[in-house]
């Protein structure tokens, strides 16, 4: 593990089930990300990028191996101290979104904040910040039936960034998402990558990993592939855009 | 059979046998609910044919007349020339002591007998033999109460007696009624209590020794009548207003008789209702729980061309089939346990035998399981045979409510009354029915404190420290009931919860990605079923003391005492917080990492 590690993996090995029925979804992982990194996880379904992301968030436990984030071991901490964990250093963005349905994109928003304690008002006030930020100021009261799919994950989005986590994690942000809504989440993600949050994105979607400055491919539950890209985000998503365009 | 009904019949019967554990759940609330009612119904006139033997045993009198002074005297003894009577016995001497035994003080009416059988009410020995000089026979309920049998020894006013019998009559209200309807409260002076007077019978000689100045002699006449039936009529044209003292019926002492069974049925009747509802509230939440899981089941008959209406029947038909099977089960455990509540005591001859179930108690405690499992089926039956066959493959959960103020209200909360509050706004009819459940059990029980409360008051206990039988009867019969009560909540509150850990599974999990911890999950779980209860268990102290004051005869309630009722609240919020624990802490430990995988 280096110094500038954000997040840093050492053997890392989640398994299920037992004997013949043995399947290693994570299989002697071993990763560094840098603070301000943009990395993306790609690799066929089931090779187990979403359940490597959810160790990376403390959201599940390893069955083997070490894993740091800012410098503290977190496969060995408690329960409560992983909960402590993913609500002030990690935000999650989910592929299905995730959203409370009954609750308005503000009070999703607000959601992590209320956990972590703050006062209604400073958490009304973020998400409020954060809404404008991901462009739907004129959402704060609609509830998640009445937003697009994009408009969703730029809530969930939203949410990730709530209280300023050290690192996103995202879990296929766009796979649900049309060409359009695609764009606006990539945007976002770009934003988040020129303003130095550190991301993990793991994805299908190849557009989307040319935004990152590294780019791994899984396979089996191993990395096969470790390739640090090169030129300007901006410049790649421009290339995306005009794709589109 | 045909093919309709044999498909609603294999889609019931499978689904039953696939959920085990529910179906024992469902049966468990809809047997205690129909034992309870069977009991209510079937405990009506079992005292009947015991007073009857009884009365056939002892020559029972038709009418008793007591009276004191020479001028009611002369009136009462009128009464044996008058047409209509063709039979007497007595007058025979009363005479008020105080009997000791086994360190008991306990005042008694001694009547003073000759030793040749009377032709009309000779009480019926049970033990031992008739009263010689210098023995005393005692009436076999009181007998009882005070652990005594023939060969004992006691003392009337000091003097000391041989117990040479033990007896039942039919003259007499059995233990602790004697002075019910009889003359105790004209005669007998202030020293000499009423309410658990016992009957001694001995020789005339020393009935008329035992009377004072204070207490002076009063006397039994007992009347045979032609016509036995037209002995109340007789009662009321010569009773009271004449001068020949009182008279009662042989109706009326059954009638006190059977105040035993009485006072059970009194509590046994609103207290099915209370279990009838728990029942209902039980049902619900198990039926509207498995109409839920049966979303796809719905989706699939419909798909493989199931009518909606065939959906509904197939959803209805388990429920109704093991409402029937429950209704029975009732039925026969009420049957069972009837002579268990229906025993005369000893102030009677023989046993009740077993009480007869009447067509109409079939047909009301069938309807009632019946129309509990129809009330709470009937609903989520339709909405899932109406629902979309699309949506019912695909299983997608019944979205949620959005309660706006509860939500704001929340934010403003610790995280576990935050969580808490918005699974209560999500679901509020499931809140409701929690805080019915409570509210009906700490009904049922402020009602029974406020008995206890109010026997105290107004009876005080009694200074011989005897235990009165209708008393400790019905306290028996309370604690059943109660445990009743509680074990329905109990399955309720386990049940409703595990409902909620089910349904918020994936809110959990996402509270929990977002930096909630398993214990404050649990405990948000646990306040979604402890925070309904609150006002419940409020609302139940004044609803207990009106429900006492409802079916209580009129009596007026004395409230419990405070400290008991803020054990009730306080104890309730932690039986509610302890029984939803486990089924909130399995939820809330489940990985939320494979919640979320399962419900992308």
């Amino acid at each position: 593990m280096t110094d500038a590690s954000m997040v840093c993996a050492r053997g890392l090995r989640k398994e299920y089930g037992k004997d013949a029925a043995l399947v290693r979804a994570v299989d002697n992982v071993d990763l560094d990300v840098t603070a301000g990194e943009t990395v993306a996880v790609m690799g066929p379904s089931g090779c187990g990028k979403s359940t490597l992301l959810h160790l990376l968030g403390g959201l599940d436990r390893p069955s083997a191996g070490r894993l740091w984030l800012a410098g503290q071991r977190i496969d060995e901490m408690s329960e409560r101290g992983l909960a402590a964990l993913r609500r002030d250093a990690v935000g999650f963005v989910f592929q299905a979104f995730h959203l409370m349905d009954e609750l308005t994109s503000a009070e999703n928003i607000e959601l992590p904040a209320l956990l972590a304690g703050r006062s209604p008002r400073a958490a009304r006030r973020r998400a409020l910040e954060l809404l404008d930020q991901v462009g739907l100021a004129d959402r704060a009261r609609h509830l998640p039936s009445e937003l697009s799919g994009g408009q969703r994950q730029r809530v969930a989005i939203a949410r990730a960034l709530t209280n300023e986590p050290l690192v996103v994690l995202a879990d296929e942000p766009t796979g649900n998402l049309d060409s359009e809504a695609t764009l606006d989440v990539l945007r976002l993600l770009e934003n988040l990558h020129v303003a130095g949050q550190t991301v993990v994105i793991v994805t299908h979607d190849s557009r989307i990993a040319a935004t990152a400055d590294r780019l791994i491919s899984m396979r089996d539950g191993a990395f096969v592939d470790d390739t640090r890209l090169t030129g300007g985000t901006s410049g790649q998503l421009g290339f995306v855009t005009d794709l589109e365009g | 059979m045909p093919p309709r009904l044999l498909i609603i019949w294999r889609l019931a019967f499978s689904d039953i046998r696939r959920r085990k554990s529910e179906t024992a759940l469902l049966l468990l609330a809809l047997v205690t609910a129909t034992t309870t009612l069977t009991l209510g119904l079937v405990l009506h006139g079992v005292t009947t044919s015991p007073y009857q033997r009884t009365r056939a045993a002892t020559r029972g009198p038709d009418v008793v007349v007591s009276y004191s002074g020479r001028s009611a005297a002369q009136a009462a003894l009128a009464l044996i020339d008058i047409s209509g009577v063709n039979g007497h016995s007595g007058p025979y001497p009363v005479a008020y002591a105080t009997l000791r035994a086994r360190g008991r003080v306990v005042p008694v009416q001694v009547e003073g007998r000759g030793q040749a059988p009377a032709p009309v009410d000779q009480p019926d020995l049970t033990q031992g033999s008739w009263a010689r000089p210098g023995g005393v026979v005692l009436e076999r309920a009181f007998a009882d109460a005070l652990g005594l049998s023939a060969g004992a020894s006691v003392t009337l006013d000091g003097r000391p007696f041989a117990v040479d019998g033990i007896a039942v009559t039919s003259a007499v209200p059995a233990y602790p009624q004697v002075c019910f309807l009889l003359t105790c409260n004209d005669p007998a002076p202030a020293q000499y209590g009423t309410s658990d007077m016992g009957m001694v019978w001995t020789t005339k000689a020393v009935a008329e020794s035992l009377a004072t100045g204070a207490a002076p002699l009063s006397y039994v006449l007992n009347l045979k009548l032609q016509d036995p039936a037209a002995a109340n009529a007789f009662a009321a044209a010569h009773g009271r207003g004449s001068l020949a003292g009182d008279l009662v019926s042989w109706q009326q002492i059954s009638a006190a008789d059977a105040e035993l069974v009485l006072a059970e049925q009194q509590v046994l009747t609103p207290g099915s209702w209370l279990a009838g509802l728990l029942a209902l509230a039980s049902v619900t939440v198990l039926a509207g729980g498995r109409m839920a899981a049966q979303g796809r089941r719905a989706g699939l008959i419909k798909a493989v061309g199931g009518t909606p209406g065939l959906v509904a029947l197939v959803l209805m038909a388990e429920n109704l089939v093991l409402a029937a099977a429950g209704a029975a089960a009732g039925l026969a455990a009420g049957w069972l346990t009837a002579p268990l509540l229906s025993n005369p005591g000893g102030g009677l001859a023989g046993g009740p035998g077993a009480p007869s179930v009447t067509l109409a108690t079939v047909g009301l405690v069938c309807g009632t399981a019946l129309g509990i499992a129809f009330i709470s089926t009937l609903v989520p039956a339709v909405q899932a045979a109406r629902r979309s066959t699309v949506a019912g493959l695909t299983d997608a959960a019944r979205p949620p409510r959005r309660g706006s103020v509860m939500i704001a209200l929340s934010a403003w909360l610790p995280v576990p009354l935050l969580f808490g509050l918005r699974l209560i706004a999500r679901r509020p009819r499931r809140a409701v029915l929690g805080a019915a459940t409570v509210l009906i059990t700490v009904t049922g029980i402020v009602a029974i404190l406020t008995y206890h409360a109010t026997l105290g008051a107004h009876i005080g206990g009694w200074s011989s420290g005897l235990t009165d039988p209708v008393t400790a009867r019905v306290s028996q019969v309370l604690l059943v009931l109660s445990v009743a009560l509680v074990l329905l909540a109990a399955v309720n509150a386990i049940v409703i919860t595990w409902s909620t850990v089910l349904d918020a599974r994936r809110p959990a999990a996402l509270a929990r990605s977002l930096g909630a911890s398993p214990r404050q999950v649990s405990a948000g779980l646990s306040a979604a079923q402890v925070i309904p209860s609150i006002p419940a268990a409020l609302l139940a102290i004044p609803l207990g003391v009106g429900l006492f004051a409802a079916v209580g005869n009129g009596v007026a309630p004395a409230f419990p005492a405070p400290a008991w009722l803020v054990l009730i609240v306080v104890g309730t919020m932690a039986a509610v917080a302890m029984l939803t624990a486990v089924p909130a802490r399995i939820g809330a430990r489940r990985p939320a990492a494979e919640v979320l995988r399962r419900e992308a």
